[in-house]
Formats: structure tokens, C-alpha cells, sequence
């Protein structure tokens, strides 16, 4: 039962209706499988699909054909092992930092001096122990994703789907925020769907990295990425392997990130 | 590498804040003065015209004339018996409907709010009457709930009701679209959803529609009381009116606007201690 993969999405097509009732296509064709304990990075131009890709994992989307399975069995509804990182401030403001981190479990029925210790302890891993009474908006962007991982991890997700978490931060913050990730996933080893435009990013993190083509996105390739962990992302980008296997997929992405701003261009 | 030198020493910290707070002091002092010399600029034009019979002191009355219509019913009480009692009536009424309308509408803002399909049956229907002008429904009140207090708090409700309604609703349709999806995958149900999420992210619109309603419920309040009534600030209006004693209305508008002054003050102190969690505005230092 353990060597099925984590999560499988076989032939997937989504189509949605815009705003004036016209059927769009996000996705065409799509597969991909990510094996459990592994660190999947999806790459591709601007506006492809890619953030669909993990709205399928969590239920909240359903293929419009092709299967979509979880742990091996087809997805219903949200499945209580994910956890989601998203893209934008999902931090309740109205609550502090500890009562934020604490959702989660509350959510689920976990009794509240219990969850409350969890919470501390989880403060505490990633570097917020002093901030907990704060409120989201008392905090800088990378204090405010630290306790959105804090409230992600906080549930112990076997998947971790994460949509471009990173990309509001400055660069100094998101490499910090790099090193921190790894360590928080290298302690349980969920399986990770993590979407960004961002190659350098999937390249420091990933294990095998998809490249999307330019909307209706399917899969362009697949690469392995075979840099030793642990991973110093701060220093690896300067390594002799990365930059020769990031030279290599960007000439694979270069095309489709044209491909996607002409389109603009032609629209506009 | 060269090393630069702090050179500056221009403004520390304290001497600029400092100056700032002496600055914003002398700003206020100004703010107060101008407030204060516009008032009495105004009152004492008044009078002067008043007793200059520039304009006719039997129709606009003049602030001493009010004041001492004030005072009398205060001391001695009105020809309808103390003025406590027709402000504790209208007060009543006020309270009342306020607090039937923003509750009742509260909750039907947030149930429309969460379900499409009802909201899309119902729309219709609550459009039409609130195109109705709320205060021709007095006479119809008065007609059926009678001369008491029930028709009083009837005009009121519908007066809170649409407004907490319609920004309720609002509130519950703008709650961001990532905060719900992360609660969801959180674990959250429905009823959680709807109580740690939809509520707290809809609750500034819902304060902000309870900082006006108040206005609106002592409308309704008034208005009922003009349409028919045996108590009540509005009873005390439409006697004056019939007596021809101008001082007398603008003593009970006067009373009206304290009362409304009152409640706006205590709205925002209760929104202040819900709303804590917002991000105060910083001061420019120029």
C-alpha cells in the first residue's frame, strides 16, 4: 500500500467559465505523480494554470476530465492530510499570532490547552516565540509567512501544497525563508507540490521539477534535480551543477514565457 | 572600503519628537479656538438678528428663548407632563427598533450572505420595498399596531433593518477569498466557517452600518410620534408646532441632537475595542 504515490494526476483537463460565460481551458492533458517524501516544484509562465494544479489536489476544484488521486484513491472533497501555503496574507487579522497558529487543530476538535502547547511549540521552530500576542499586521512579511508555515505544519499535512508562498517577499527574506522550509519539511517529509515562476527557487528546492508550457499549460518535461541534501539554498546557487541544470531548463521554460507575453502583447 | 562617519547630529530623535508634539499641541489649540468662535459667532448673529428684529423672533425664536424653554422643562417639566419621561418613550422606541432591526438583519445579511440561491429569490423582493420611502409606512404602522409604542419600534426596525442588512450582506460577500480557502483546508466546517471567518471579516461593515442606523431608529421613533402618539420627544415637536412656539422645537431638537451625539460616541468606543486588531494610522512628521 505504502509504494502508491502520494499524489497522481493522470490526464487531467480543467476548464472553467470566465466572468461573460466563455469556457477557458487551464489545463490540457496534464500528468504528473509526486512519490511520497518527495519535493515536486512546478515552473511555468505567468497566468498558465499552474495554481489549478493544486486546487485539484485539495478538492476545492474537479477535473473536468482525467482523475485526480490522493494517497491512491480519488479525491472527495478536502482531505484532511493536506496543508496549503497560499500566495497571498491568509492569516486571520483579526486574530494573534498564537490564535491563528492554533486554527488548525481547534478546527478539528483538539482540546484547547493542547493545542495551545503545540502552538508554542511550533512558535518556537520557527523564531515567533516573542511575537505571539501580535496581530498579522504588527508583523513584517517574513514574520507573517513563518506563522502561515507555523499554521500549515501545525496539522502535520503529509502533502504540503504551497502556491508561489514566497514570491511577495525580498529576496534576502525568501532565501532565509528557503532554508527554513527545508528544515521544517526535512523533520517529517510531506510530499510537496510547490508552484513558482521562479526557477532558481524550484531548482534549490525541489527534487524534480516540472516545466509547464505557455496556457492551456500541460507538462513541457520533467527533471530530476540531483543536488545532495542537505541543501545550503543561500550558497547553492552558485554551485557548478545548478547552474548548468538551471542553463539547461530555462532553455526548455524560455520559449513558453515568450510564448505567454506575446499573447499578452496581442491581447492588450 | 572607507568608512563613513556619522557626520550628521541635525535632529535627534527627541528634539524632533518633541517638536512634533508641540506642533500638533498649538494645531489643536487653533482647531479648538476656531470651533468655539464659530459657534459663538453663529448663536450670538442669531440672537442679535433676533432681537434687532432683523429676522422675526416669533418664528426663529433665539438661543436665549431656547435655553430657557430648555431650563423650564427640565425644572418644571412640559404641558405634557416631565420631560424625562417623553425622552425615556422616544428612547425606548429608539432602542428597541435599533436593536430588533440590526439584530434581525445581522443575521439575514449573513444567511443571504452565505447561500446564493436564496439571496437570488429574495433580492427581488427586498429591493421593492426598500424603494418604499420608509417614512410612509407611519401611517400604516399607526393603523395597525395603534397609537402605543408598537408602531414607534415597527418604524424604527424597518428604518435599521435594510441598512445593517444590506452592509452585512456585503461583508459576507467580501470576505477574502484566500482566508476562506485556508480555513476550509484547515479543517474548518461550515458553522466554523461561518463563525471564526464570514462574521469577524464582515464585522466592519456591520459596525459601520450601526454608526448611521442609530440615527435612522430615532427617525423612525420620531416620525411615528409625529404621525400619532400620547408621548415622546416627537409628541413635544408636533405640540410646539401647533402652538407656534418655536423655542419649544428647537429645545427638542436640541435634545434630539445630544441624545444622537451620545450614542455616536459610545458606537465607536465599543467598535474600538472590537476593531483592536487594525492597523493604526501612522503620523506624518513634516
Amino acid at each position: 500500500m505504502n509504494n502508491t504515490s502520494a499524489i497522481e494526476l493522470r490526464n487531467v483537463t480543467r476548464q472553467f467559465l470566465s466572468p461573460d460565460g466563455k469556457a477557458l481551458t487551464a489545463l490540457r492533458d496534464f500528468s504528473m505523480t509526486v512519490a511520497r517524501g518527495e519535493f515536486a516544484a512546478v515552473v511555468g509562465p505567468t497566468g498558465c494554470g499552474k495554481s489549478t494544479t493544486l486546487n485539484l489536489v485539495t478538492g476545492l476544484f474537479k477535473p473536468s476530465a482525467g482523475e485526480v488521486r490522493v494517497m491512491g484513491e480519488p479525491v472527495n472533497g478536502i482531505d484532511r492530510r493536506i496543508g496549503f501555503v497560499f500566495q497571498t496574507d491568509a492569516l486571520f487579522p483579526w486574530r494573534n499570532v498564537i490564535d491563528n497558529v492554533v486554527a488548525g487543530p481547534i478546527f478539528r476538535g483538539m482540546a484547547k490547552a493542547h493545542a495551545y502547547a503545540e502552538a508554542r511549540d511550533w512558535l518556537a521552530r520557527v523564531g515567533l516565540s516573542k511575537f505571539e500576542k501580535l496581530h498579522p499586521h504588527q508583523l513584517s512579511g517574513g514574520m507573517r509567512k513563518r506563522a502561515a508555515l507555523a499554521q500549515t505544519f501545525i496539522n502535520k499535512p503529509e502533502i504540503l501544497l504551497m502556491d508561489e508562498p514566497f514570491s511577495a517577499l525580498d529576496v534576502q527574506t525568501r532565501a532565509v525563508m528557503h532554508t527554513e522550509l527545508l528544515k521544517l519539511w526535512s523533520e517529517n517529509r510531506a510530499s510537496v507540490v510547490f508552484v513558482t515562476h521562479d526557477l532558481e527557487e524550484a531548482i534549490a528546492l525541489a527534487d524534480k521539477v516540472y516545466v509547464l508550457t505557455a496556457g492551456p499549460a500541460t507538462v513541457k518535461s520533467v527533471y530530476d534535480i540531483k543536488l545532495p541534501r542537505p541543501r545550503n539554498v543561500a550558497d547553492i546557487r552558485y554551485d557548478k551543477n545548478f547552474i548548468d541544470i538551471s542553463k539547461q531548463i530555462w532553455n526548455d521554460l524560455k520559449s513558453e514565457v515568450q510564448e505567454a507575453q506575446a499573447r499578452q502583447t496581442r491581447a492588450a | 572600503m572607507t568608512s563613513i562617519s556619522p557626520t550628521f547630529d541635525a535632529t535627534s530623535a527627541e528634539a524632533l519628537e518633541a517638536k512634533a508634539k508641540a506642533a500638533n499641541t498649538g494645531y489643536w489649540r487653533k482647531v479648538y479656538f476656531w470651533r468655539i468662535s464659530l459657534l459663538v459667532l453663529f448663536l450670538g448673529s442669531w440672537e442679535l438678528a433676533a432681537r434687532t428684529e432683523v429676522i422675526d423672533p416669533f418664528r426663529y425664536a433665539m438661543p436665549s428663548t431656547i435655553w430657557a424653554r430648555l431650563v423650564e422643562w427640565i425644572t418644571e417639566g412640559t404641558s405634557e407632563g416631565p420631560l424625562w419621561y417623553h425622552l425615556w418613550v422616544t428612547m425606548e422606541e429608539s432602542l428597541l427598533g435599533f436593536f430588533s432591526g440590526s439584530i434581525i438583519g445581522v443575521i439575514a445579511g449573513i444567511a443571504l450572505g452565505r447561500n446564493k440561491m436564496a439571496a437570488d429569490i429574495f433580492a427581488l423582493y427586498i429591493q421593492l420595498i426598500n424603494s418604499i420611502p420608509r417614512v410612509v409606512l407611519a401611517p400604516i404602522f399607526t393603523v395597525i399596531f395603534g397609537l402605543g409604542l408598537m408602531s414607534k419600534v415597527a418604524l424604527s426596525f424597518v428604518m435599521v433593518f435594510f441598512v445593517v442588512f444590506a452592509n452585512a450582506f456585503q461583508g459576507v460577500r467580501e470576505a477574502d477569498k484566500a482566508m476562506i480557502a485556508n480555513a476550509r483546508i484547515l479543517g474548518a466546517s461550515e458553522s466554523q466557517l461561518t463563525r471564526s471567518v464570514i462574521i469577524p471579516s464582515a464585522l466592519s461593515w456591520i459596525f459601520a452600518s450601526l454608526h448611521v442606523s442609530f440615527g435612522f431608529a430615532i427617525i423612525g421613533a420620531i416620525v411615528g410620534e409625529f404621525v400619532g402618539a400620547r408621548y415622546g420627544i416627537g409628541l413635544l415637536i408636533s405640540i410646539a408646532k401647533g402652538s407656534f412656539d418655536a423655542a419649544g422645537m428647537f429645545a427638542a431638537i436640541l435634545i434630539v441632537m445630544v441624545v444622537a451625539l451620545i450614542a455616536e460616541y459610545l458606537m465607536t468606543y465599543i467598535e474600538g475595542r472590537f476593531a483592536s486588531w487594525k492597523p493604526p494610522v501612522s503620523q506624518d512628521v513634516a
